[in-house]
């Protein structure tokens, strides 16, 4: 049975907007120009494919769906789990339901902390217990160095079949496409290759990152913190671009009290520091949802909501940036010729921003749009720290670290949780950080050189 | 010019009623008062005594604008929205959860948190224009390229990051500074050297890869060639002409800041334990000190709007174009 | 004797390439020529012949993209391209100066104009202190700048465009170059300070004996000042010869077709020369005459040969092969005077213009009171005949782009009024004005800005018509775009084309059909041709005369140039401050001036037929 919550659905929406996007430029030769110089980028490219495995994880964790139970004959009312699962939980295989009791090291077949035994004999020894799941198939513990080589290689081999295969076969399609760094992106889709199929391969015996403190499995939760991630990333732009983009060019655009009234809306939320805006509004909102129990049935449906809330509250608070710039550029584009043209011809106000105005500012809006992203995948983990970030119960890079930074104190240190959110977070956002260097120099007319001429 | 100040000055007053208004309607209109009480009092104790109570105890219990009970004035001014909004423009903040005065908490608390964030922004300023002046001399070299990617590896990594990393190296494996604490006068320094030492670090890679970009920007301009046709040496023209074309955006950019120092770091504060106001913040947003927060909204815009007045200020000294007109 | 001797700067087969996306272009391609000490030499060419990358190569300046691949610059004796950088920069400023076209831009805005004259001297000579002050006051005054104690602590803002291109003049001067440099160093000036700013540099150059290589595109500029001009097309020089010579008897195809492309009085109401087609594109690596394409004398052998230089006379040579059989004989002076037609019958008033004034508001203090008013427009009247030109003529900052806009009632005017067709507009709201636009439009000076970059040209042609509602079916308004563009001169295949894929001509043909597009009685022509190079000019205004002589269209032409006016207009109003100081048919207005101001104007105007003999 399928379950169907609000992010799942903007996500997708989200989804359908960008592919009706790049099939509308696809039949607009000056729109898919600058994506032509995006896609020569050789860091484009790279940062493509890995921004696309982040994406795919991130997609197949926004199917919700409740799975249904083996019971009852056959005519008896199907029964569904009370657990809300999705397409990545059931892909990762029983990674979600393989918790430990505590922490435990990567790749360890003991538990960190020692616990009191019961040995047959009645006695008890204070030992390392073994683990419930990590390396629970082995003969003895000593076979595992020879068992992780022998499946890391194995899962190794396979990859690099399929990564062959891969290019063998789409050879011909890179070849009618010329000027796109096609090497590059295989090549990088080989080293991620490398690095994805030995881990799943492993975490099938092993807990590749580790386990945290209730025990669960460090690489599951980071694939989980990765849709949070795009989620706050995505869904926060799509509540700020249609307000920066509306307020934005009506104040370049109309001058006069309309902008004097929007830049003095805009001043006034920009003169309240962030942070404490978003804590504020964060806070009431948690007041909100404490005192209306009743309307959130469900906790993923709760915590849905609240990851829901947090873009608004981030959009709502972050559309000033964008507005100025339009407003800036608006200004310009007003007493350029062809819109006092367009006055000449007594064109209406709304048609002026649709079709001369708005197309002409389209540039920067996408430039901010892929520009933000990385900043809110950070915020996210700041805010999660802070306080005001997700919902506790869902996972993210910010509760990752929040909960892993207490055992810092630890000795010997638990350093496993951190460095997993560390070293997913640091990909996604440099990669999102060179995409989105790309995509300025692909759109910044400035930037390009040449061209024109009588 | 007086007058142009003045004005400004004037600016700031709406600016400061509308966000004034904001925060009341956030704090007291999003939820009532009784929904504050619920929640703070949790599940267990919630008793219309207990509400009533709560609400007494911090001033809440009367009505929100409006307070048809009183006579005369006091209509106006026994109400939530004049005691606990309208009394912030005199700087009254009223008590925190603990029952201490805010305003002197705050008082105390401005001192470490300039201590700390004084030097971060002074450094920072020199550190991010002499990376980005290098990047610039170099600039289309292979010097210049392995600048960029490390700015925007830098700019990767989570200023949490920063910190705990920070944190484990120095303090933890190499035992240099304590991993956190304050003391008061000269010993504070020992304790402030890793904060600020990371303070700057994590803000080098978007510092310098923006003021790069402002020096390539006015490289590209007339004046440069102009500069260049006078036989100049490449030195010459980016101290000279380009470092001061570019010194107007920067200084100016920074200015803004520069008030806002008074709140302090929300991080390194509460990583590293100084009492100053960043980690009062951050205490406040964490046991959901609705008064504290409130009154930290309020002096956060006052420094931006004194920010944004410096900048205006600024200009004037370092624009010849707009002091003399 | 070295084989330098009496020359100043010797270019050899200089070659320049720019990267471009679409490959090297060869912006330079083996240029040679000599300046000798004394004497101006004029690079003269349209657009993108590479006149400008010549003079840039010539002192190393060139764009991060350009690079020279070949050739030598020869300064006393010296190969300057041989120089290694550091060396070269002793050169620039100390030996060899450089003055650019926007002296707005070319001035560092946050430097006195002391100081950026200051370092020149201080770079090149031992003078420093307050000797290099004295020095500069000194440069100061002879770059006409009186109050030069003032000035120096001055900055490039505080000073107006023709100042500051004498502050730049200062500051080349202040090494005492051997060569001086003039990139367009008028363009970007009225044509009453371009008078002066000649003179100054003609003045300079004769007292110090200093060679200057003037790079112009203005044929007329170029008569007053060289010595020795040289032609350049397609980044080659295709002709070069002594200033007379080359004045009396232009030896090349194209500089003979630039001469006739030329407006005048002389010429009115003959249509003008045009050279067909464009440029081409330089990426490319020729195996013809470069011009063949375009030439109206082409013949075989330029389609496989490319001509060399080919000697046409003293010092004067041609790169056609045409010239092998011999020297062409001198331009004719066009149809003269007697072909200006008597005017016809003036048709009923369409336009009443009376007591026009825009005013901006300036606020000041505390509470932004109006504290004065920028009085753009002060009291104009004036009015326009079905099927005639009037010009409204005058520097930048005149405001007739104001008043033509404030006509149209796109800047809504601060007082008087505007009666098109008898009906009153400076009443009528926006939406009361939408049945009178069709008959009032504008065609702007920007070809570039005027064309919505993200429509197709048909879009564009249809958005008046639609806007106004001037076509009922979609038939009907297809069948209109077609039209339209046969009207302009443009293939019907252009409508689903965007505006960058044509050039600067093309899409003024655009703009115009786009105003045309819904039957105007009358057009305002905004500085039409005025960022056009000269052949493509011809083109716009021969189309606009014959759309005048088919349609009947009224033209309000705002100008600041003599030349087209003499050429196209019927009646002149020339405005000065915001007012029109004189008003009147054109012969009468050109050849009998009234006022003071128009005197000056008229007498600033450079002209070819007047090059001073000696």
């Amino acid at each position: 049975m399928p379950v169907i919550l609000v992010t799942d659905v903007l996500v997708w929406l989200l989804v359908a907007a960008a592919a009706g996007y790049a099939y509308y430029c696809r039949r607009h030769d000056h729109l898919a120009a600058p994506w032509r110089r995006v896609f020569a980028s050789r860091a484009a490219m790279v940062s493509l494919v890995v921004l696309c495995a982040y994406l795919a994880a991130g997609l197949a964790d926004s199917l919700h769906f409740r799975a249904r139970l083996e019971s009852g004959g056959p005519g008896a009312p199907a029964a569904y789990s009370n657990e809300v699962m999705s397409l990545l939980d059931v892909a990762v295989g029983d990674l979600r339901t393989r918790s430990e009791k505590t922490y435990s090291a990567p790749f360890a077949t003991r538990l960190y902390a020692k616990e009191l035994i019961e040995l047959p004999g009645g006695k008890s020894v204070r030992d390392y217990p073994r683990l419930r799941f990590g390396g629970a198939h082995l003969k003895t513990e000593a076979d595992r160095g020879a068992d992780v080589a022998a499946k890391a290689l194995a899962a190794l081999a396979a990859a690099v079949a399929v990564w062959g295969a891969l290019g063998w076969a789409l050879r011909g399609f890179a070849r009618s496409r010329p000027g796109v760094p096609w090497r590059a992106a295989w090549l990088a889709l080989g080293a991620l290759l490398a690095l994805a199929a030995p881990a799943f391969a492993l975490s099938g015996g092993y807990h590749v990152l580790g386990t945290d403190k209730v025990g669960q499995d460090v690489f599951y939760l980071s694939l989980k913190s990765i849709r949070t991630s795009l989620v706050i990333g995505t869904l926060t732009t799509l509540v700020m671009l249609p307000l920066g983009a509306a307020v934005g060019i009506m104040a370049g655009y109309f001058k006069g009290w309309v902008d004097d009234v929007i830049q003095y809306a805009y001043t006034t939320l920009n003169s309240i520091p962030a942070v404490l805006l978003i804590a504020a509004s964060v806070l009431m909102m948690q007041v909100y949802i404490d005192t209306h129990p009743e309307l959130f049935p469900t906790t993923a449906q709760r915590a849905d909501l609240r990851l829901l809330f947090l873009c608004v509250i981030l959009g709502l608070t972050s559309w000033t940036g964008l507005a100025r710039l339009l407003r800036g550029e608006s200004l310009k584009l007003r007493e350029l010729e062809y819109i006092q043209a367009a006055h000449a011809f007594g064109v209406s106000h709304a048609r002026i921003i649709g079709r001369h105005i708005l197309p002409n500012v389209m540039h920067i809006i996408i430039i901010s749009l892929v520009m933000d992203f990385s900043g809110l995948v950070l915020a996210e983990a700041v805010l999660s720290y802070v306080g005001v970030g997700v919902d506790p119960s869902t996972t993210s890079f910010g509760t990752m670290i929040n909960n892993a930074r207490l055992e810092m104190a630890r000795e010997p240190m638990v350093w496993w949780a951190l460095a997993a959110a560390f070293w997913f977070m640091f990909v996604l956002v440099l990669v999102a950080n060179l995409f989105a260097d790309a995509v300025r120099d692909g759109f910044d007319p400035r930037v390009r050189v040449g061209g024109g001429g009588a | 010019m007086l007058s142009y100040i003045l004005r400004r000055i004037l600016y700031a007053i709406p600016i400061l009623v509308g966000v004034n208004l904001i925060t009341f309607a956030l704090f007291f209109v999003v939820n009532t008062p009784d929904d504050m009480a619920r929640m703070q009092l949790g599940a267990k104790r919630v008793t219309p005594e207990a509400i009533a109570k709560w609400k007494a105890e911090r001033g809440y219990d009367r009505p929100l604008v409006w307070n048809a009970a009183a006579a005369g004035t006091g209509r106006l001014t026994q109400t939530i929205f004049f005691e606990k909004s309208a009394r912030l423009f005199v700087f009254d903040f009223g008590a925190a959860e603990d029952r201490r005065d805010i305003a002197t908490e705050i008082r105390a608390r401005m001192g470490p948190s300039l201590a700390l964030a004084i030097p971060v922004f002074l450094v920072g300023l020199a550190v991010n224009i002499t990376f980005a002046l290098g990047m610039a001399f170099f600039r289309a070299s292979a010097l210049d390229f392995a600048g960029v990617v490390l700015c925007v590896a830098m700019m990767s990594i989570s200023t949490l990051f920063y910190i705990i990393g920070g944190q484990y190296l120095v303090s933890k494996l190499w035992h240099l500074v304590p991993i956190s604490g304050y003391d008061a006068g000269l010993d504070a320094a020992k304790f402030l050297v890793l904060p600020a030492a990371i303070g700057v670090l994590s803000g080098i890679g978007s510092g310098s890869r923006w003021y790069r970009t402002l020096f390539l920007e006015e490289m590209g301009k007339d004046y440069v060639r102009t500069a260049r046709a006078k036989g100049l040496a490449e030195t010459a023209v980016l101290f000279r002409h380009v470092l001061k074309n570019a010194m107007i955006p920067i200084l100016t950019g920074a200015v803004v800041v520069i008030p806002l120092l008074f709140m302090g770091s929300l991080l390194s504060e509460s990583f590293f334990g100084i009492p100053g106001l960043g980690s009062y913040t951050i205490e406040a947003i964490q046991g959901q000190d609705f008064a504290v927060v409130r009154a930290m909204v309020f002096i956060g815009s006052v420094l931006y709007i004194a920010g944004l007045l410096l900048t205006d200020l600024s200009y004037t000294l370092v624009d010849p174009r707009v002091r003399l007109e | 004797m070295s084989p330098h001797d009496g020359i100043s700067l010797g270019v050899s087969g200089l070659t320049t390439w720019l990267e471009t996306a679409e490959g090297p272009l060869h912006a330079v391609d083996g240029v040679d020529l000599e300046v000798r000490p004394g004497e101006c030499f004029a690079l003269v060419g349209e657009s993108g012949c590479g006149k400008s990358m010549t003079a840039l190569s010539v002192l190393r300046l060139l764009p991060e993209a350009g690079h020279i691949s070949a050739g030598a610059v020869h300064l006393g004796g010296e190969d300057l391209l041989a120089l290694p950088e550091a060396a070269m920069r002793a050169v620039r400023g100390r030996r060899i100066a450089m003055i650019f076209q926007e002296p707005s831009t070319s001035l560092n805005p946050v430097l006195t104009v002391g100081r950026q004259i200051v370092e020149v001297i201080e770079r090149h000579t031992d003078v420093s202190g307050d000797a290099a002050r004295a020095k500069v006051l000194e440069l100061l005054a002879a770059v006409g700048i009186a109050d030069g104690e003032r000035r120096f602590g001055e900055y490039p803002f505080q000073l107006s465009g023709g100042l500051k291109q004498r502050v730049m003049i200062a500051a080349a001067l202040a090494a005492d170059p051997d060569v001086l440099v003039a990139d367009e160093p008028t363009t970007a000036l009225d044509v009453t300070i371009q008078a002066q700013i000649l003179d100054l540099l003609k003045k300079l150059q004769s007292e110090r004996g200093m060679a200057v290589l003037l790079i112009s595109h203005d044929l007329a500029v170029v008569a007053q000042m060289a010595q020795r001009v040289a032609v350049m097309y397609a980044g080659q020089i295709v002709e070069v010869a002594t200033r007379e010579a080359f004045f009396r008897a232009p030896q090349h195809p194209y500089s003979q077709m630039l001469f006739a492309a030329l407006p005048a009085a002389a010429n009115r109401g003959a249509p003008l020369a045009v050279i067909p087609g464009q440029v081409p594109a330089l990426t490319q690596r020729f195996r013809s005459c470069r011009f063949a394409d375009r030439c109206g004398l082409v013949f075989e052998r330029c389609r496989t040969e490319p001509p060399a230089l080919v000697p046409a006379g003293l010092g004067h040579a041609a790169r056609c092969h045409l010239r092998e059989a011999g020297q062409a004989g001198p331009r004719s002076a066009g149809p003269g005077a007697a072909a200006v037609h008597a005017a016809g019958e003036p048709g009923p008033l369409l336009l009443e213009v009376s007591g026009l004034k825009v005013h901006f508001p300036i606020r000041r203090g505390l509470l932004r009171r109006v504290a004065g008013h920028v009085k753009a427009v002060d009291g104009v009247s004036f009015g326009i005949r079905e099927g005639r030109t009037l010009a409204l003529v005058g520097e930048s900052g005149c405001g007739k782009t104001t008043a033509g806009k404030a006509l149209l009632q796109l800047i809504r005017p601060t007082a008087g009024t505007v009666r098109f067709g008898g009906r009153e507009l400076t009443a009528l709201s926006r939406s009361e004005l939408r049945p009178v636009r069709a008959a009032m439009q504008i065609v702007f000076q920007d070809p570039y800005a005027s064309l919505n970059p993200r429509m197709r040209v048909a879009d564009i042609l249809a958005e008046g018509i639609q806007a106004l509602g001037a076509a009922a079916t979609a038939a009907e308004l297809d069948r209109r775009i077609d039209a339209m563009l046969e009207q302009v001169g443009l293939p019907r295949e252009s409508r689903k084309r965007y505006p960058h894929e044509f050039s600067g001509g093309q899409r003024q043909r655009i703009a115009i059909a786009r105003a045309l597009a819904v039957e105007p009685r009358l057009i305002v022509c905004d500085e039409p041709t005025s960022a056009l190079d000269v052949s493509v000019q011809a083109q716009i205004l021969n189309l606009l005369k014959d759309l005048q002589d088919r349609l009947g269209l009224a033209y309000l032409f705002i100008t600041h140039n003599i030349a087209v006016v003499g050429h196209l207009a019927h009646e002149v109003a020339v405005m000065h401050q915001g007012r029109i100081v004189e008003h009147g048919p054109v012969g009468d207005v050109l050849s009998r001036p009234q006022h003071a101001y128009t005197r000056e104007l008229l007498a600033s105007v450079p002209e070819i037929d007047a090059v001073p003999e000696r």
